[in-house]
């Protein structure tokens, strides 16, 4: 049985259901009948036409659950008004399961869980692995966002900002168990961009190619992280930058810039550079320029501030970090990176401690603790 | 088998016998003390012992109802004589004396000049019904 063949036809099997009226939970209660009807028949029978099999098996089931409903009549008048099922392209069903599941109804963590289930496939043991919560937590989540969109009707596009949303905070979930969620959110994005003509669609692609080609560099054998100045560049996926830079490169051509390409770039520019201190840095402050303009986010003013830092020296760093409010995220880190960078380590050992403090996570906390700890330690004491 | 959440604090444990804050450290030490925790983690893996295990970040907020509709109150951050819980880790062991054995062994995780911190550590069992007696 080929899992991988499934799990890429569920999405498109789905579509077509909701497509024909079936409301989208009972859908999704079929296809999954359908794939387990799959797993037992095909091995001995296999199908010639997969995908034609699965939509009529989880059709026919459909309609059974929905004759056996006491709404029976209500149900069967909004069958018998839809068209019958003609070839449609599954480009277009995919496409509007990722609309429903970035409905903007849905709270994120119940948007990302249903767009891994629907669009992604994933059964909802990998979903709750991969967010280390336990199965049935993640069941309820996912049965919740299955009831609000529910009733929801399909007749115009959704915001492709949203979506892009959603598939950029599955990026950034990382993974454990045995699902990888930023391979399965590039995955999904490339889909999506196969489907959309958006240059930010190629912008989110890209950015995750670049950010996902330095993973391996990113932590040490112990686990410890290596900050980018200290990677070795060697252990970057070339293969994966050329691509992302390539995707960039055409998306830019079309002139509609907008957030994910502007960090593409800056995470281009990092790709690029050979070495640390060979970074066009001046070329990322004006990418952060173009940020601040579109976004106006205060974390993008701090990654902006560090990158001052290094194209105009350590003090415009601090100068342009003492004109944001120090209770952001990472403040005191950056503040501590400059003041070690000026030559002054008391108080920068002093900061990295206190960063430490706040840190986010377990990985940077360590990390900030042994920056402290380094410059305590050239201070001798 | 019996469950047991053995505590380490931030503050609000008696003093650590090789107490320097771990910024202090040298960061080869750093390393050292962060194996450690992790080799023991592992092999209570392996031996079926380990549970579950966490760290916490250091702030924390108060909060309560008060009253209907009425927001609930938040104080903090805690002031700095307050009792605070840095991490935790359940185990699941046999015996009372195993726990105790663990949690001695976690405390020697060794800190500045690559000693033991002899930290305190609390170790707090599980409720739970009393197991069937087969015997």
């Amino acid at each position: 049985m080929d899992e991988a063949l499934l799990r890429s036809l569920t999405p498109g099997v789905l579509g077509i259901l909701v497509r024909r009226g079936a409301d989208f939970a009972a859908a999704e209660d079929a296809v999954q009948d359908a794939l387990v009807e799959a797993v037992r028949v095909w091995p001995e029978d296999p199908p010639r036409d997969a995908k034609g099999w699965l939509v009529t098996v989880a059709w026919r089931r459909f309609l059974d659950a929905t004759r056996a409903d006491t709404a029976r009549r209500r149900r069967e008048d909004l069958v018998e008004e839809e068209p019958a099922a003609g070839p449609a392209s599954a480009v277009d069903d995919t496409l509007r399961l990722y609309f429903l599941c970035a409905h903007p109804s849905l709270t994120p963590s119940s948007a990302v869980a249903l767009t891994l289930r629907a669009v992604g496939g994933l059964t909802t043991r990998q979903i709750a692995r991969a967010y280390l919560v336990p199965e049935a937590t993640m069941a309820q989540r996912i049965s919740r966002a299955k009831r609000t969109v529910s009733g929801v009707r399909f007749d115009r596009p959704g915001d492709v900002a949203t979506v892009l949303r959603v598939l950029y905070l599955v990026f950034n979930e990382g993974y454990s168990g045995d699902v990888d969620l930023a391979a399965e959110a590039i995955r999904l994005t490339r889909q999506l961009a196969a489907r959309v003509d958006h240059p930010e669609v190629a912008g989110l692609l890209a950015l995750m190619l670049l950010h996902h080609a330095r993973r391996a560099a990113r932590t040490a054998s112990d686990g410890s992280l290596v900050p980018l100045a200290e990677q070795d560049r060697s252990r970057w996926d070339t293969a994966s930058i050329a691509e992302g830079v390539a995707i960039l490169q055409a998306a830019l051509a079309r002139d509609r810039l907008g957030e994910f390409q502007a960090q593409a770039a800056v995470a281009a520019l990092h790709a690029d550079a050979p070495s640390a201190e060979d970074t066009d840095w001046v070329q990322i402050v004006e990418w952060y320029d173009e940020l601040v303009r579109l976004t106006d986010n205060p974390v993008v003013r701090l990654n902006r501030a560090v990158a001052v830092g290094e194209a105009d020296g350590p003090r415009a760093g601090l100068t342009a970090l003492a004109a944001l409010d120090d209770s952001l995220p990472r403040h005191t880190a950056a503040a501590a990176y400059l003041h070690e960078r000026d030559g002054d380590l008391a108080t920068a050992a002093r900061l990295y401690a206190e960063a430490a403090h706040k840190a986010p996570d377990l990985a940077e906390r360590d990390h900030l603790t042994r920056q402290a700890a380094r410059l305590n330690a050239r201070l001798g004491r | 088998m019996a469950k047991y959440l053995l505590l380490k604090h931030y503050r609000g444990a008696p003093a650590a016998v090789n107490d320097v804050p771990m910024e202090r450290w040298t960061p080869e030490e750093i390393s050292a003390h962060i194996q450690y925790m992790r080799d023991f983690a592992d092999r209570l893996e392996r031996s079926g012992e380990f549970v579950d295990g966490q760290a916490l970040a250091p702030e924390g907020l108060w909060v309560r109802y008060d009253g209907e509709g009425r927001p609930p109150v938040t104080d903090g951050p805690f002031a700095e004589t307050k009792d605070l819980i840095a991490g935790w880790m359940v185990i699941d062991v046999d015996s009372q004396e195993r726990a105790l054995e663990l949690a001695g062994e976690l405390s020697a995780a060794p800190g500045a000049g690559g000693k033991p911190i002899h930290e305190w550590l609390e170790v707090r069992p599980f409720l739970a019904a009393p197991p069937t007696i087969t015997d």
